[in-house]
């Protein structure tokens, strides 16, 4: 009896690759079906809240997914003014980002090199951390007007920080015994810090840019809201839309916004996972 | 010799200190940290060119200290150290090695810090990558080496350079026994091959009998030389000697002073 059930079961048994193979796309399906259903259930509540919650004279406040998607996501005379928007927030972003990248990377680096640099400048970028951006933006606005070149610079002060201090720990954490190795090979100044320092501090560094490439969207926007003048952003936009109350658009302008946020901290985590993920286990995941 | 490198308390000198067939030489070297340490007092140890000495000790006895003034990482507080090559390589107590770089890329670092020319830095690197059981793995990062390997590489490192004085600083310490004994006998081959002068610090008796031809007992707290045994096995050695009775003989003498000037 129990033989034969073993030799049944054999002759059906599926090769190890079918095996392999289906426990793949049931992991598969079990890590995503929670987030999955999460989504879901959040589109739902959005329903609940759109029908059940707000009186239809009241609706216009939450209108529900699929009206976000046909008065506004899908016509274009709605989405291309807001992607045209995007794009102009996006360029003041990255503009904002590479001046931040380049000062941060800079002086976490000389901070590094002689430590009175490292006295003078730490406890002003720990500082420059706390200082409330906002309440500096009408000063910037003074200063500099109200238009592109202020938006750039609410980007750079809200980006330089985490760089600053990722780039400043990176330097620190350079293994002592290998700054001994380059002792003993009488390393030049610039050999330390080329074939020791910034290749060890790049994770962090990559850590302190991802950081900051998430800020530095959040002050675009922020900057498009109070600098209005000049070509207008997606932040621009959004604050127009929130006064005319077409409740649509400014949803489909928030989601957009959204979108590339997301974009850009993913595009980030891959160049990190790219460029250290080889040797360093930051770059993994995260 | 015009190449001596001797160290005192104002730093490089130019004089030679070194007596004829003598390669490193501490001549009364006394050496306190700035804490208060005393690591060092009064420490006069003269090794020949071509000679292969370990020195073992308690914890604290200045031994590492020993090594790195011989390496110039250190400046003595009193006393001069003379180093009659500027060849010197050092091997750590860990690989040291640089993470993001191959195990050619690490081996070849001190020859490209030295200066020394791309055809010839490529044929040194990778003869001494051979000689160390290597040459199949030049191409993987160290994080997927296990930890004789990685000592291996560190090695090919040193060796790269052709130096005249390694000084290895209890090097296979943090290795299981088995990976320790076979890293023991690529040193010892290697010894056979160069004869570079070599200066081995060690906790194990039975490690420094078997490598060395002379073994520098130290006490602690200051650190002073508190016997000097000669170790006359012939060479080449393998791991079977240490089951002669010459090997047994000398490893208790060492033992002996060891516990006697603990």
């Amino acid at each position: 009896m129990t033989t034969a059930t073993v030799t049944a079961r054999a002759r059906r048994a599926p090769s190890v690759l079918q095996i392999d193979l289906w426990r793949g796309l049931i992991r598969m399906g079990r890590s995503s079906i929670v987030p999955a259903a999460a989504a879901l259930a959040g589109i739902a509540v959005w329903y609940a809240v759109s029908y059940l919650l707000l009186s239809p004279e009241r609706r216009f406040l939450l209108p529900p997914p699929h009206q976000v998607w046909s008065l506004s996501l899908a016509d274009p005379a709605h989405l291309d003014p807001m992607l045209h928007g995007l794009a102009v927030t996006a360029r003041v972003a990255g503009l904002g980002f590479v001046c931040a990248a380049v000062i941060g990377v800079a002086v976490g680096a000389l901070m590094n090199q002689a430590r009175w640099l490292e006295r003078g400048i730490y406890p002003y970028a720990v500082l420059l951390q706390v200082v409330p951006i906002l309440a500096l933006v009408p000063l910037i606005g003074l200063w500099l007007g109200y238009s592109t070149a202020s938006r750039v610079v609410v980007c750079v002060l809200i980006a330089l920080f985490p760089i600053i201090t990722n780039t400043h720990f990176g330097f620190r954490s350079v293994d002592r015994g290998l700054r001994e190795l380059f002792d003993l090979g009488r390393a030049s100044g610039w050999q330390r810090l080329v074939r020791l320092e910034l290749p060890a501090a790049l994770p962090s560094i990559l850590t302190g840019l991802r950081i900051a490439s998430g800020q530095v969207v959040i002050g675009a926007i922020i900057g498009d809201m109070f600098f209005a003048q000049g070509e207008p952003g997606i932040g621009t936009l959004i604050n127009a839309f929130r006064a005319q109350l077409r409740s649509y658009d400014l949803i489909a302008a928030i989601l957009l916004a959204s979108l590339f946020g997301i974009a850009v901290f993913t595009v980030f985590t891959a160049l990190s996972s790219a460029l250290v993920g080889r040797w360093h286990s930051s770059g993994d995941r995260r | 010799m015009a190449t001596t490198r001797v160290l005192d308390t104002t730093g490089d000198v130019g004089a030679g200190d070194l007596t004829p067939g003598e390669q490193v030489s501490f001549q009364q070297v006394s050496m306190t940290y700035d804490t208060g340490t005393v690591a060092l007092q009064d420490v006069s140890l003269p090794v020949r060119a071509g000679e292969f000495v370990a020195i073992v000790g308690p914890s604290g006895c200045g031994k590492s200290t020993l090594l790195r003034l011989a390496a110039g990482l250190e400046r003595p507080t009193s006393g001069t150290v003379a180093v009659g090559s500027p060849s010197v390589g050092f091997i750590f107590q860990e690989p040291n090695l640089l993470p993001w770089a191959s195990v050619r890329r690490n081996a070849a670092l001190l020859t490209e810090l030295a200066g020394m020319e791309p055809a010839r830095r490529k044929e040194r690197v990778a003869a001494s990558l051979a000689a160390v059981g290597l040459d199949g793995f030049a191409d993987q990062l160290p994080k997927s080496l296990s930890g004789g390997m990685r000592m291996r590489v560190s090695l090919a490192r040193a060796m790269a350079l052709e130096p005249d004085v390694l000084l290895l600083d209890e090097p296979f310490g943090a290795l299981d026994e088995l990976t320790r004994q076979e890293m023991q006998m690529q040193l010892l081959s290697l010894y056979d091959r160069e004869r570079f002068t070599a200066l081995f610090v060690t906790h194990s008796v039975d490690e420094a009998v078997l490598l060395a031809d002379r073994v520098v007992v130290m006490s602690a707290r200051p650190g002073r030389i508190a016997a000097v045994v000669d170790v006359d096995l012939a060479r080449p050695r393998s791991l079977e000697l240490r089951f002669e009775p010459d090997y047994v003989d000398c490893v208790r003498t060492i033992a002996e002073h060891l516990r006697r000037d603990r």
